[in-house]
């Protein structure tokens, strides 16, 4: 027991028991991704950056980038005004919705994204659910095709992440004392003011942690808009994917792979800096 | 209860009531789809039946890409709970520096984009000398399933009161004795959990495995994809309602095991 109040040391023998661990994914997985960085900076004389260039005085790479953005900003919205809410009546509900909903949280994060696309390839068809829906309620004047559309692509893309936004709201709504909005109200503060002076502030780090998940999920997706809007039009990761599975371009496959990857970096270290700050000013 | 009061509970609860509807109508879709008895997805069906399910044994390179997939994902989650666990302990009990960032590089498989994953890897791969499809796709799945095992188990572990083993050794229990009937019982339900929530991933991964399939070992999620380019019907169906059903079976074993709360836990 002494050694454990003793202060950090390499010498530490439970150590040993992360090596295997460590050293497997070294080896199989931080090598291979630094292998592919480093090649794509370097070309047939030494380190370069001509690949990058050339892919950014390519117009038609712009508008791939702005599809990518576009299409991961537009999703990241929908399940944030979904998400929230949701979030509040999940942390709130009786038991018996709590069950219900936690049930429709959770069992779709255990099915494939194959399975979901695939159903929401039938969902977005012109006789499919939504537009149905859509016509019944009015909204529509005649059935229409969502499939292969780009908002056809968001909703299902939204569809998929959803649990990614709700779930780590919730981690932090459900800390959240809710007698505190009462004693804002006995104080004469306006549900406004109370919202966005108290609950907001409180739940910023949820709503970091998800928009991050969901943004960086929204960008690097490659199954959901490969069935639900096909090959014309093309996302980072799709574009990645079909220049080694395609078009075996592997330059141009490693650079889009490597602005793939320093996006999802940047996202996961500037959310969890910017989740640890919020966490600490509240 | 002010009028915005009012309001704002409403929206809350429809809202909530959308999202239920919302999140299950894909896993519904493809069980109403998988009985029906249209060729053209129909819904709702105008006739049930059970003609896709019947197919299912007849589709051409179905059952061969379900058995590599259980394969993988079995041999895959058992290595990855055997280092993970070890991992996770290490992480749990070690006063070494850094165990933040060797926790957060163990967890990142599950950040960075799978795509870029199977990509590096590919390439990695072949500089290591690997070719063999198969031992490709054991090792590639690995990295897949390890986080969920770390992640579940350390969260467990940290949990769990050490002091109880003290308490064991006191009352005449030997080290080992203690470990076994302390320790073991209070971290299976997560451990099991763990890999069951890994062996799901490992099925459905796509992203990774496209890499590393060749025309005669794919994986399900990669003959089914290619199945609903090449042929759409509702077969595809029948074998997603097949995976759907399994992970009903797995979110009602992890909620005996563990509680469906912390099944949510982020």
């Amino acid at each position: 027991m002494t050694a454990r109040a003793a202060p950090s040391h390499w010498r530490d023998p439970v150590i040993l028991l992360a090596v295997p661990a460590v050293v497997y994914l070294l080896v199989v997985y931080a090598y291979p991704l630094l292998w592919l960085l480093m090649k794509s900076f370097t070309g047939p004389s030494g380190l370069t950056i001509q690949p990058y260039i050339s892919f950014m005085s390519d117009p038609f790479n712009w508008r791939v980038v702005g599809n990518t953005l576009r299409v991961a900003a537009w999703v990241t919205l929908f399940c944030f005004v979904i998400g929230y809410p949701a979030a509040f009546a999940l942390a709130r509900a009786g038991t018996v919705v709590q069950i219900v909903m936690l049930v429709s949280i959770i069992l779709p994060l255990s099915i494939g994204a194959v399975v979901k696309a695939f159903a929401w390839q039938i969902v977005l068809r012109r006789d499919g659910v939504v537009s149905q829906l859509l016509v019944g309620l009015g909204i529509w004047d005649e059935p229409q095709r969502l499939l292969f559309t780009e908002t056809g692509l968001v909703l299902g893309a939204a569809n998929i992440f959803l649990p990614f936004m709700i779930l780590p709201i919730y981690s932090v709504v459900k800390l959240i004392d809710p007698r505190l909005s009462e004693a804002g109200a006995t104080l004469g503060a306006t549900p406004l003011y109370n919202f966005t002076r108290v609950t907001l502030p409180l739940t910023l780090p949820g709503i970091v942690s998800g928009v991050a998940f969901v943004f960086s999920m929204s960008v690097s997706m490659f199954v959901i808009p490969s069935l639900l809007i096909g090959d014309r039009f093309q996302t980072l990761a799709t574009l990645t994917g079909r220049s080694f599975l395609l078009m075996r371009n592997e330059q141009l496959g490693s650079t889009t792979a490597v602005i793939l990857l320093t996006l999802a970096v940047a996202i996961v270290v500037g959310s969890t800096w910017l989740a640890r700050r919020l966490g600490g000013s509240t | 209860m002010t009028a915005t009061e009012r309001v704002t509970r409403f929206v809350v609860w429809f809202v909530a009531a959308f999202t239920v509807v919302f999140l299950m109508t894909p896993l519904i879709v493809t069980i109403a789809v998988s009985f029906g008895s249209s060729t053209v997805f129909t819904l709702p069906p105008p006739d049930w039946s059970l003609r896709w399910y019947l197919r299912l044994a007849n589709t051409r390179g179905l059952l061969p890409a379900l058995m590599v997939s259980l394969q993988v994902a079995a041999i895959s989650t058992t290595i990855a709970m055997a280092l993970g666990t070890l991992c996770a302990i290490a992480l749990v009990r070690g006063r070494f520096p850094g165990r933040e960032a060797i926790a957060t590089f163990l967890i990142s498989p599950l950040m960075l984009p799978g795509l870029v994953i199977g990509i590096a890897m590919l390439q990695g791969f072949k500089a290591l000398g690997l070719r063999d499809v198969y031992a490709s796709l054991f090792v590639a799945h690995v990295v897949i399933t390890l986080p969920y095992v770390v992640r579940t188990v350390a969260g467990a572990l940290s949990l769990f009161d050490f002091s109880l083993i003290d308490a064991a050794r006191t009352l005449g229990c030997n080290y080992p004795t203690a470990l076994m009937r302390v320790l073991v019982p209070a971290l299976a339900p997560a451990f099991l959990t763990s890999g069951m929530f890994a062996f799901l991933a490992s099925m459905d991964n796509y992203p990774i495995s496209i890499f590393f399939t060749d025309a005669w070992t794919k994986t399900l999620p990669i003959q089914m994809l290619q199945y609903v380019e090449e042929t759409p019907d509702p077969t595809i169906a029948a074998i997603s309602a097949g995976l759907v059903l399994l992970a009903i079976l797995v979110l009602i074993i992890g909620d005996r095991l563990v509680g469906l709360r912390k099944l949510a836990d982020f």
